[in-house]
């Protein structure tokens, strides 16, 4: 949530019960909406070249051609001025991966099981066992049935096991104060913004991999259509308006969080203060500004 | 420009990242450190004449070197069939990075063709000129073009040319080590995989280069002379035989240190490499292992027996092939080893290649006969290069 979200929500609490009925109202026709979005996607276009239902992307190729030579400006918005940070409340996640779909759909990231810039992953520890098993969207149980890779949803293949715990941890980039993915990239295509993202410039990026290689989290891939390296980028291009990444938009649960550290009373300066948080493979030394709560000694 | 066209999806098992399953670096990538290790090694024995005066390397030093410079050609071109966008490739070069490794390479290859075109020429020079006044037509015209107009060839000329290919060569070494080196620097700098994280990689990456480029020298040059008809030359044969001896000897050495270093530390995930070796890589492993200790045995047998004339020529062949394959076995098994094992430390993939397509075997077949084809032509333009046959009798 932005401080603008914080703000709505303060006024909401003022309410009369009858205007928080008829706010309800309104919410549910939004999810209905968002329901016959997911529902007109799928059957948009038949089969797509990925062999998938619906459209590769999003984004039509005219569209992000108008989108590359017009890029939208940016009023009032001043980089130095913010300091974006995200965080993960994983005891929330309920592994609905409504987060991974609204992000593909959002930047237009390839729709296959290969190919994701946010993901999230099961911990499953059977009793009697020190390690956990872990599955996440690329395995093949996980796609939903009759999708062709297109959409998502945890199989159900422990129903007859003995479960003694299980958690989702969602993940996505980390957007580092130092990136591996920026030392290494040759042509400088990919750099740290002074608010805290990590962006590519697909224009003057060469398609080597290098970052993907680099990067320790596995955040990265190669977008095969541009020939360019791909990577979240907490929806840059709404963050900056003031809007939520889409993936916190649609997270059911209130698992993400997103926030400017800037302000002491944004989401995310609240969660990192009231949560003992931690951050995924610290020794890596790249100081990631994802902050998870409640992971556990098996997440990678 | 079909989607299916860069897909190398890979089989996985245990918990990897989702976007692992796409290997990002192919056989192109194997190819290319090969090519340039190859390079390096021709290049070495080339200067174990020119710089140091061996003389019993006189025959085929000339030959080393056009050898690396038909080879450095093509070093970059496994590169530029790898990029998603080849076309900008130039990027690099233009606006480097320069915090990233890989922006230097345009500058490093690009200083070392210049000057192995540089030694050739000044090598050649002598013979370009007297080319351009014996041959008639069109080839006259080709020969008088690349004497660029320096034509003098008394005596205190020719003195300042062996000098400044001399010279040239003393570059070449720390420039061969260099690009070599750094070649493995590329690899060893990723924190982010165990099997390529080490500090000895630049050094394995530079010794293998010199045992798989003495064994490719040892290869052409049997199989030239069996092609001209001429007999080899004793002298060389033993030459190479002590070279690709302490290579092997050198690299087998440093390899197994750095094995047993990774085990030894135990750090978590060893038990990930473990399962790499057992599983996608075994084979791999089994022909760079096998290769290079059936090499060693080889050629410390020959050593130790003194073996001369024809069983030198056939047995020392025999060891330079299979260090050749050893070395390559080796570059995949770094290359596409360190991306088999997942960063998660916890999942294995397994890395099929294409057999036709952009980045397939067919390419790489076609972009590693490339010099070959490259080295015929050239010393077709160079015939010199063979002067010394007449004395390979002694």
């Amino acid at each position: 949530m932005t401080t603008q979200d914080t703000k709505v929500e303060k006024e909401a609490a003022k309410l009369s019960r009858r205007d928080f009925l008829g706010l309800l109202g309104k919410g549910a026709a939004c999810a209905g909406a968002v329901a016959g979005a997911g529902a007109a996607l799928a059957s948009a276009g038949g089969a797509n070249k990925l062999g998938g239902v619906g459209p590769t992307y999003q984004q039509e190729d005219a569209q992000y051609a108008e989108a590359r030579k017009n890029p939208p400006k940016i009023p009032n918005y001043n980089w130095t001025e913010h300091k974006w940070a995200f965080g993960v409340d994983t005891n929330r996640c309920i592994g609905c991966l409504r987060c991974v779909e609204a992000c593909k759909m959002e930047n237009s990231v390839q729709m296959d099981r290969n190919h994701t810039r946010t993901w999230v992953e099961r911990y499953t520890y059977l009793e009697g066992s020190d390690h956990a098993h872990v599955d996440s969207i690329h395995d093949i149980k996980n796609v939903m049935p009759g999708s062709k890779e297109t959409r998502f949803v945890f199989d159900n293949r422990y129903k007859d096991a003995k479960v003694t715990k299980s958690f989702f941890v969602p993940k996505l980039c980390n957007q580092c104060e130092k990136p591996s993915c920026v030392q290494v990239c040759p042509t400088g295509a990919t750099y740290k913004t002074p608010d805290g993202p990590v962006l590519i410039d697909s224009k003057y990026c060469i398609g080597c991999q290098y970052c993907v290689q680099a990067c320790p989290y596995g955040a990265r891939s190669l977008n095969h259509e541009r020939g360019t390296a791909e990577k979240c980028n907490w929806c840059y291009h709404r963050i900056t308006k003031g809007l939520n990444p889409a993936c916190v938009e649609v997270c059911p649960t209130g698992t993400r969080i997103f926030g400017d550290r800037t302000d002491p009373e944004s989401p995310i300066s609240q969660f990192i203060r009231n949560n003992r948080v931690n951050v995924l493979k610290p020794d890596m030394g790249n100081m990631p500004n994802v902050f998870y709560a409640g992971i556990d000694k098996e997440v990678l | 420009m079909s989607a299916d066209v860069f897909h190398h999806i890979a089989p996985f098992v245990g918990f990897t990242y989702p976007n692992e399953t796409e290997v990002p670096w192919s056989e192109l990538i194997v190819i290319y450190p090969y090519i340039t290790g190859l390079v390096a090694g021709a290049f070495v024995v080339s200067s174990l004449h020119h710089v140091f005066g061996m003389e019993r390397f006189a025959p085929i030093s000339r030959f080393a070197l056009l050898a690396s410079l038909c080879f450095m050609f093509f070093a970059p071109t496994p590169l530029l069939f790898h990029l998603g966008q080849p076309t900008r490739a130039l990027n690099a070069v233009i606006t480097p990075h320069w915090t990233s490794a890989m922006a230097a390479f345009g500058y490093v290859a690009g200083f070392y063709v210049c000057l192995l075109l540089l030694e050739v020429w000044f090598s050649f020079r002598a013979d370009i000129v007297a080319m351009s006044k014996s041959r008639t037509g069109i080839m006259q015209k080709v020969y008088k073009a690349l004497t660029l107009g320096s034509d003098d060839v008394s005596k205190s000329a020719l003195a300042v040319d062996h000098k400044i290919a001399r010279r040239l060569a003393m570059i070449g070494i720390p420039g061969a080590c260099g690009l070599h080196g750094y070649v493995g620097f590329l690899f060893g700098s990723l924190k982010t995989r165990e099997w390529w994280s080490s500090d000895l990689m630049p050094i394995i990456f530079l010794l293998s280069a010199v045992g798989s480029g003495v064994g490719l020298l040892i290869v052409l040059y049997v199989v030239t002379s069996w092609w001209r008809k001429k007999p080899t030359d004793n002298g060389v044969m033993e030459g190479l035989l002590y070279v690709l001896w302490t290579g092997i000897v050198v690299v087998v050495v440093i390899e197994a240190l750095e094995m047993v270093q990774m085990i030894y530390k135990a750090r978590e995930g060893v038990e990930g490499v473990f399962e790499l070796i057992a599983g996608p890589i075994h084979l791999g492993m089994i022909i760079q292992w096998g290769g290079s200790f059936l090499a060693l045995a080889i050629t410390s047998i020959m050593m130790l027996a003194g073996t001369r004339g024809r069983a030198l020529v056939f047995w020392l062949f025999i060891s330079g092939l299979l260090m050749m394959v050893g070395v390559l076995a080796m570059r995949w098994n770094v290359v596409i080893g360190g991306q088999e094992l997942s960063k998660t430390m916890r999942g294995l993939l397994t890395y099929h290649p294409e057999v036709i397509g952009r980045e397939s075997l067919m390419v790489v077949a076609t972009l590693f006969t490339a010099p070959f084809v490259t080295l015929y032509l050239a010393q077709k333009l160079l015939p010199t290069v063979w002067e010394h046959d007449a004395k390979a009798h002694h």
